[in-house]
């Protein structure tokens, strides 16, 4: 018998209000899938699909408008204040408040956890050394590159010790290089520390790198292919998979305005 | 001579026009009776008499105190509205014109409107004051309020800070540049309230000065005591410019000077 999943969607749907007032449009469509204590799960589609909607819904910051959410037996969204240290969110640009010091940046969640300051400091110093950024504590955002300002952001998200993470295509506005080095290291820290995590992308080589499993979604936000990837099938048997989700991606319409 | 130090350029360009308005106004006084236009000397002893004399200076403090009384008082009622309406769309609907009316009444009327109202001198003054200042302190802090970003009010709200919380480490922060330029903007326009609010309807400070000095037809008089107001303003400019400089020591030089 399976173990009950950590995450849980339950046919979840997602309405908003039209822009010009005149009905609603559908983001997620009732979207049922689930996710198990330490695994990452990358979920991939295009510009638009309601990836982002049904990240914000499993944060908590919105209400789904049908359907159920269970994160290890607790709703995010009405008991808000339970997931409090417990969800670290990397999100697609930094997010750094810019009137903070790389250090307090990560100190961030750690002040609104109430945490003690000096024990705090020793976090956020920790984190940034193991990110790399010894050295750079005290410098402001503005003097820091692309890459440094996101592995303070997710040193900031790491340093709150969540149990779950959530990842909005955390390194797609990076280079290359930055972002295939960024992404070892992330994983790396994922790994070592048991994290259960959603991870956003609209690459397919790195969502194969990235997740135990993958999750290609359908505009609405619907599972339209789920792939479970190994170590052999990332370095041997990539191709067919890739070929597979680009089929599938290739079968849905181009996204219309809403 | 070209001074490369732009600091320093800026000043010697202030020092020369001054300069050349104080030469163009003694030449004046060599052509126009004393009581048009004194010498340069006579107005320069005159402020320094105002300085000198405790008397005199008592009067100075005296405005200098109703001009911080009615900013202060203006700005706790202006922060308050601009965070109430800002939070609440129907509020807003309510206070906007309301305040919009308040910002076209004429000092000058709310000079008279105080006079029959109140009877204790230093309530009308800072009544006026207030009711001058009020709608651009709370348009100034609203605006600084809706320029939060979404982004960094997303990121914040991930770690599921109280309203306390949420207001110390990202409202705060957000909105102390809009109050900084209200209080440059409004103390200029303090000054000038003030002294029409005391040529009016008040027994003592430089607009009550300033009308004994047009009763005994001293422009002398009437000019030192322009002067000493000017000054202060430019002081407490001066102040608020270095402290801007220090809360907004964040952001690139490049920013700052902007």
């Amino acid at each position: 018998m399976n173990a009950k999943p950590f995450i849980h969607f339950d046919e979840v749907t997602k309405d908003f209000p039209r822009p010009d007032g005149k009905g609603t449009f559908t983001a997620v469509d009732r979207l049922t899938f689930d996710i198990n204590q330490g695994e990452v799960v990358a979920v991939l589609g295009k510009t638009g699909c309601g990836k982002s909607t049904m990240f914000n819904l499993l944060a908590g910051l919105i209400e789904p408008t049908s359907g159920r959410i269970d994160v290890n037996g607790h709703d995010p969204f009405k008991e808000f204040n339970y997931f409090r240290g417990r969800i670290g969110i990397v999100f697609q640009s930094d997010r750094l408040m810019p009137w903070r010091s790389a250090l307090d940046n990560v100190l961030l969640g750690l002040q609104i956890l109430n945490k003690d300051k000096k024990e705090s400091e020793a976090i956020a110093r920790h984190w940034l050394t193991r990110l790399g950024l010894s050295g750079h504590e005290n410098d402001y955002p503005h003097a820091l590159s692309g890459g440094m300002r996101q592995r303070v952001s997710i040193a900031r998200a790491f340093a709150v010790e969540p149990e779950i993470l959530l990842c909005d295509e955390p390194f797609s506005s990076l280079d290359e290089m930055t972002a295939r080095d960024l992404r070892q290291e992330f994983l790396r820290l994922v790994r070592q520390n048991n994290k259960t995590a959603l991870f956003i992308t609209h690459h397919i080589n790195e969502a194969i790198d990235v997740g135990d499993r993958v999750l290609v979604f359908h505009r609405p936000a619907r599972i339209a292919f789920e792939a479970r990837i190994d170590d052999a099938s990332r370095q041997s048997g990539r191709k067919p998979i890739q070929d597979e989700i680009l089929k599938v991606l290739s079968l849905e319409a181009p996204a219309a305005t809403p | 001579m070209v001074i490369r130090n732009p600091r320093l350029r800026q000043a010697a360009q202030a020092a020369a026009s001054t300069l050349v308005m104080l030469a163009a106004w003694q030449v004046a006084s060599f052509f126009f009776p004393e009581y048009l236009f004194p010498p340069v000397q006579t107005i320069a002893l005159r402020t320094f008499g105002i300085f000198s004399d405790p008397t005199l200076l008592l009067e100075v403090l005296s405005t200098a105190a109703r001009i911080f009384g009615g900013l202060f008082g203006a700005f706790i009622l202006g922060a308050l509205l601009a965070v109430v309406i800002g939070r609440s769309p129907f509020i807003e609907s309510y206070f906007t014109p309301v305040l919009v009316f308040l910002q076209g009444i004429p000092a000058l009327s709310w000079v008279v409107i105080a006079i029959i109202w109140f009877h204790g001198i230093e309530f009308r003054i800072l009544f006026i004051m207030v009711m001058t200042t009020l709608p651009a302190f709370t348009f100034q802090i609203l605006d600084a309020y809706r320029s939060m970003s979404k982004d960094l009010f997303e990121m914040t709200m991930s770690f599921r800070p109280s309203g306390w919380m949420l207001f110390r480490v990202l409202i705060v922060p957000t909105i102390v540049p809009g109050i900084l330029t209200a209080w440059k903007v409004n103390l200029g326009n303090a000054a000038r309230v003030v002294v029409v609010a005391e040529l009016v309807g008040a027994t003592g400070g430089v607009g009550y000065q300033l009308l004994l000095q047009q009763q005994l037809f001293d422009m002398a008089g009437a000019l030192a005591w322009t002067l000493v107001l000017v000054l202060f303003v430019l002081v407490v400019q001066t102040v608020i410019v270095a402290l801007e400089s220090w809360v907004l020591r964040y952001r690139p030089v490049s920013e700052r000077v902007v």
